[in-house]
């Protein structure tokens, strides 16, 4: 319901011009918008689940970082020139894919082995995130100025400036990665109660968690090449999921965190870039509330 | 039957389990004892296939526990770990719930939810079923947490000093629940302790640890004696029988 009203205001209010372009336009944001919420919200509750905490995110750990580093390396070494000569589907498939082999390879090494403290991991995610723009910034000074416009055109994506181009292949990849994150629901619910106690309760712990990164890794990859890196969000919309369902149970979770982040995303968008008339503020009002949810949440455990 | 041949568990340098070998019969309980950092719980990890040995094997009815696929061995075997850290808020009764997930794979039938009823009421548990698990005393916790374990229905039940944070009326409470899990319901109970009187009045076979070695196996009756404490504490306990029951006290 909510999400239809948000969809209706993003669609309509303050809408200049002819109808006839108007609704294309702005529905292929709006599909954007919602793909990137669906992206984020799943992926962020997954990832809790899979690393038994509530307040580490795939951004906070770098994921998103790590794929802009990946996709400056690829400029740096194959120059966009080349780059560009490509399919950008085939271009979009290859870095998914890349993504999700750095990411499983290193998320793996952090969260199957012994279980790690809370802090450690967080640290750890801060040290990655910053080795991972460090790199991509580096990389960046020294790419050829114009190699460097083709570059930030790809990757200074925002809500507003939504990349529509990939699209498509964006929504499949979501797809494919549902359709397994799906069946994988009830085994995520014993994933909750810990390593030993899934393994006690015949969960295979290395595979589902290797399941589960491999998703991670496809859902911010697409919610990333669409719209940028965005750190707090999914911090936000898993927290509110949580409290609106009430349950632990995934089959309820998820489609909430779903709809939670799809109504926060094109609802705060309408009101922000048609009501308001404000450009770019919906990324920063979301950080702002995803750093104070993140402090509080860390003074919370701290007191624990 | 629990066989268990050579195994070794190290941390660096040094070995933790260091070559036990051990048979265990079905049914009854057994309690495996021994001084801090003897091996006990690395073991019990060990043989439920929570931590991987650095070498032997270990088997459960015929099944190699490392290489039996996880869901098959979860419906033979099931094990209770000392520390249980949730994430998420459960009441007891999902958490009971959890224990049918072997069978019901996150679809329970009426079979499953009978079980869950019936383990609740073996653990008299059915006044706290609905309320949270952080809102429950320690004790209350730690049944809802057997009742799940009990429910998975598993031949053979391990756990990990289950007495850990209660009282005495509690630990009692526990290892007559136990006592019965064993009797009534023909379970194969497993549980490591510490309090050697303890393990010698509710157990059947008692196995003392040392070093990683299994130094003693037997009825308590033969593990209750000076000198076969000694090995194993590595302290002088006199032996007094009270009302019939052997009770190790150390020596002042």
């Amino acid at each position: 319901m909510l999400l239809a009203v948000a969809v209706a205001a993003f669609m309509t209010v303050d809408a200049r011009g002819a109808w006839a372009f108007v609704l294309p336009f702005r529905g292929v944001k709006v599909l954007a918008l919602l793909l990137v919420a669906y992206a984020i919200g799943v992926s962020t509750v997954l990832f809790q689940t899979v690393t038994e905490n509530r307040i580490l995110t795939p951004s906070i750990m770098g994921f998103d970082a790590l794929y802009v580093v990946l996709q400056t390396t690829l400029v740096f070494t194959i120059g966009s020139a080349r780059l560009a000569a490509v399919d950008p589907h085939l271009r979009f498939g290859v870095e998914v894919l890349l993504m999700v082999g750095f990411a499983g390879v290193l998320f793996r090494w952090l969260f199957t082995g012994a279980r790690r403290s809370l802090h450690l991991l967080l640290l750890a995610g801060i040290v990655l995130g910053v080795l991972f723009r460090s790199v991509s910034s580096f990389l960046q000074r020294l790419i050829d100025p114009n190699e460097f416009a083709v570059l930030q055109d790809a990757l200074f994506a925002s809500f507003n400036a939504v990349d529509t181009e990939l699209l498509g292949v964006a929504a499949v990849l979501v797809g494919a990665a549902s359709v397994v994150a799906w069946r994988g629901r009830h085994a995520y619910d014993v994933l909750l109660l810990g390593r030993p106690t899934a393994t006690a309760l015949g969960v295979e712990h290395q595979r589902a968690v290797t399941r589960v990164l491999v998703v991670v890794a496809v859902l911010v990859s697409v919610s990333t090449a669409l719209v940028g890196p965005v750190t707090f969000f999914g911090l936000l919309v898993a927290h509110l999921a949580y409290r609106v369902v009430g349950s632990h149970r995934h089959r309820h979770v998820l489609p909430a965190a779903a709809m939670v982040a799809a109504i926060t995303l094109v609802g705060g968008q309408a009101v922000l870039e048609h009501m308001l008339g404000l450009d770019t503020a919906l990324s920063v009002v979301v950080e702002l509330l995803g750093g104070l949810v993140l402090l509080s949440l860390l003074v919370r455990e701290g007191r624990r | 039957m629990i066989r268990v041949s050579g195994a070794v568990k190290a941390y660096g340098a040094t070995r933790v389990v260091d070559g036990v070998d051990l048979e265990l019969a079905p049914g009854g309980v057994t309690s495996i004892i021994g001084p801090n950092g003897a091996g006990k719980s690395t073991l019990l990890s060990c043989v439920a296939r929570l931590l991987e040995l650095d070498g032997g094997t270990v088997t459960v009815d015929g099944l190699d526990v490392h290489r039996t696929p996880g869901d098959v061995l979860a419906r033979r075997l099931s094990v209770l770990r000392q520390d249980n850290h949730l994430t998420a808020r459960l009441t007891v009764r999902d958490l009971v719930g959890f224990g049918r997930y072997p069978w019901s794979k996150g679809r329970p039938t009426p079979d499953d939810e009978r079980h869950v009823v019936e383990a609740l009421a073996f653990l008299e548990l059915e006044a706290f079923a609905d309320r949270y698990l952080d809102e429950l005393s320690g004790g209350q916790r730690q049944r809802a947490f057997v009742a799940m374990v009990l429910c998975q229905g598993t031949d053979y039940v391990l756990l990990d000093e289950p007495l850990n944070n209660l009282d005495l009326r509690h630990a009692v409470a526990m290892m007559r629940l136990l006592r019965r899990a064993a009797d009534e319901l023909g379970r194969t109970v497993v549980v490591v302790l510490h309090d050697v009187n303890v393990a010698a009045a509710y157990s059947d076979v008692v196995v003392a640890m040392r070093d990683g070695v299994v130094v003693h196996q037997g009825p308590p009756s033969q593990l209750m004696r000076t000198d076969v404490l000694r090995d194993v504490y590595d302290l002088e306990l006199t032996v007094h029988h009270l009302d019939g029951r052997p009770v190790a006290v150390p020596v002042l």
